[in-house]
């Protein structure tokens, strides 16, 4: 008998089917059903479809803000893992679990709190309305939302690959002659790169996807708050199945491109 | 470029890590720092780089005082254990980082420097290996690749951290032979951490001793070997025989300069473990078991159980 290296998960054709099993049923099942039916409106219908004004805002507002609010978080999200990894203070396991926060937490809960603090009358929304700002109900509420949700992907994926850097590669770096914006510039964030345009992507895609929290405070006015979930859930509420499954195509396809080309980067810098 | 140390002190919170260190390099020479882990050695290389601030005393480099001038603008050339090399260069960008980070004025230009990096490649025996990263390197050449770029900067004393100390035997001993030619060749003045004397003995000009902080002796190996300064630095130098002396103190002696002749006598053998080319007896004289260590094979006359007289005539005896 051929001898086999133990392994503690059981072998290779076992976990490949039951991977492939499960990426059937809850991946590619759903998406052939929801890339199949649009068309029963016909080429013509689909273009119709999306080409509706409403829509079409709709489209640009939800994709317009993901990227906003995952270029937001990137250094936000870069700062918060570098003071996590690199310094030690009091409270620093509490702000490490706060992180996950947007995680764990139900997002319409986050939404309906972003909603009272930011309205014009909330703690935030008051001082802010008196100089002239206002957040709820208008694409700025949506891109707060957005931001809530998509920061712990950045976090998170920066600070894993900063612990790995050690500190002796910025000495060493120091040592040779380099200041520090250049130690910044040059050896960390180009180490830190990959991580952060993976957690770019991370973040991009769940902020495109988001409901919950954001359909309280964007107040859904339609040409000007309306995200592009929100017109799925009213052609659904109209039983214009397809016309919703054509907005979700188009989203698909979108998010898809968007994925491949953060893939893309990612895989050219990564060598 | 000397460097004088001038009654350093140095304190992470209340632990003393250095206490009242002296210590004057010579124009090009090579100094070894040798100690147990936590003698402060690490931390004194780490001052002289101006990688640790906050010291009481005075570090000179070539006579100026480098109190205020910051890691960057020292010039000195440090080595890491683990290499820390910039990962996502090649072995070339990571050897040019020094002569790219300077001010546009005194930057050399990109074809010099070009050259720079492939003399120096060359130097480090790594030629045509410009291109690799550093994960497609072997260890030893990761350690040449760092050499190379602290070189770079044509620094003005270069400071080794443990640099063969990640790295197998066989890799070791070829590094080595390196560390030496290029310490020829170049004559910079060099300061090297390690704990392998051995490593110490074979590069350094002198051997500063460490312990908690302090210096406890500084000279040639042959100067250590002969006349220890105090127990610890005859301990630390080999395995040694501790037995009371008559005038109290203790009387040190190694156990390889022992003879021990089977027969009738005082002394029995204990136990016999077998070695490479020597074995290692336990004897048990009177009161006292120590052990003695032998060349050859083990000796028919003096199996366990077996009566020897201990002869001192050849050993070294020192007293502490």
């Amino acid at each position: 008998m051929r001898q086999r290296a133990a392994r503690a998960v059981p072998g290779f054709p076992l976990t490949l089917a039951m991977t492939l099993v499960w990426l059937t049923g809850i991946v590619l099942i759903p998406m052939t059903a929801l890339a199949l039916r649009p068309w029963s409106l016909g080429l013509s219908g689909v273009l119709h479809s999306l080409a509706e004004p409403r829509v079409l805002a709709a489209l640009r507002l939800s994709f317009g803000t993901a990227i906003a609010s995952a270029v937001i978080d990137l250094p936000l999200g870069l700062l918060l893992a570098w003071v996590l990894v690199r310094y030690r203070f009091p409270g620093r396991r509490l702000l490490d679990g706060l992180i996950d926060l947007p995680f764990a937490f139900p997002t319409a809960v986050g939404g309906i709190t972003f909603t009272a603090l930011y309205a014009s009358t909330g703690w935030l929304g008051a001082p802010l309305a008196a100089i002239g700002i206002s957040i709820a109900y208008t694409p700025l509420g949506i891109l707060v939302a957005l931001c809530f949700v998509g920061l712990p992907f950045i976090v998170r994926t920066a600070e894993a690959v900063l612990r790995d850097l050690p500190g002796e590669v910025e000495e060493a770096a120091a040592t040779l002659g380099a200041r520090p914006a250049q130690i910044v510039a040059r050896v960390v964030l180009p180490a830190l790169f990959p991580a952060l345009v993976t957690g770019f992507g991370l973040a991009f895609a769940r902020a495109v996807g988001e409901y919950g929290s954001v359909i309280f405070i964007a107040g859904n006015m339609p040409m000007r708050t309306e995200i592009a979930p929100l017109m799925i859930v009213i052609r659904l509420q109209q039983f214009d199945y397809a016309g919703a499954a054509a907005i979700g195509l188009a989203m698909l396809l979108v998010s898809l491109l968007c994925l491949a080309g953060i893939a893309a980067l990612r895989r050219r810098l990564e060598l | 470029m000397s460097i004088t140390l001038d009654r350093i002190c140095k304190r992470h919170g209340s632990a003393t890590v250095l206490s009242d260190v002296s210590l004057d390099i010579a124009r090009g020479e090579f100094l070894a720092l040798v100690g147990p882990s936590g003698s402060g050695k690490t931390t004194l290389l780490r001052l002289i780089a101006g990688l640790e601030r906050d010291y009481d005393g005075t570090i000179r480099i070539g006579g100026t005082d480098v109190g205020p001038i910051p890691a960057r603008e020292r010039r000195i050339g440090f080595v890491f254990q683990n290499y820390a090399l910039f990962r996502h260069m090649t072995a070339a960008d990571n050897i040019a980082f020094g002569l790219r980070v300077r001010p546009r004025a005194t930057r050399p230009a990109a074809a010099d420097i070009a050259r720079r990096v492939a003399e120096l490649l060359a130097l480090v025996q790594l030629d045509g290996l410009g291109t690799r990263y550093p994960h497609q390197l072997s260890g030893g050449q990761r350690q040449r690749v760092a050499l190379a770029r602290a070189l770079a900067i044509d620094p003005q004393v270069l400071l080794l951290d443990e640099p063969l100390g990640a790295l197998d035997p066989p890799i070791r001993v070829e590094l080595r032979a390196m560390l030496r030619d290029l310490h020829l060749r170049l004559g910079l003045t060099t300061l090297l951490v390690t704990h392998d004397l051995g490593e110490a003995a074979e590069l350094s000009d002198r051997i500063a001793v460490l312990r908690a902080g302090r210096i406890e002796q500084i000279g040639t190996i042959a100067t250590l070997d002969a006349t220890p300064a105090s127990a610890f630095v005859f301990g630390f130098l080999g395995d040694s025989i501790s037995l009371p002396a008559p005038d109290g103190k203790r009387a040190l002696i190694r156990p390889d300069e022992v003879g021990l002749t089977p027969g009738d006598g005082p002394a029995v053998i204990i136990a016999v473990h077998l070695g490479i080319r020597q074995t290692r007896y336990t004897v048990q004289h009177g009161p006292h078991r120590f052990d003695v260590v032998l060349r050859g094979a083990p000796h028919p006359g003096l199996a366990a159980g077996a009566h020897c007289t201990v002869d001192l005539s050849a050993a070294r005896i020192v007293s502490a």
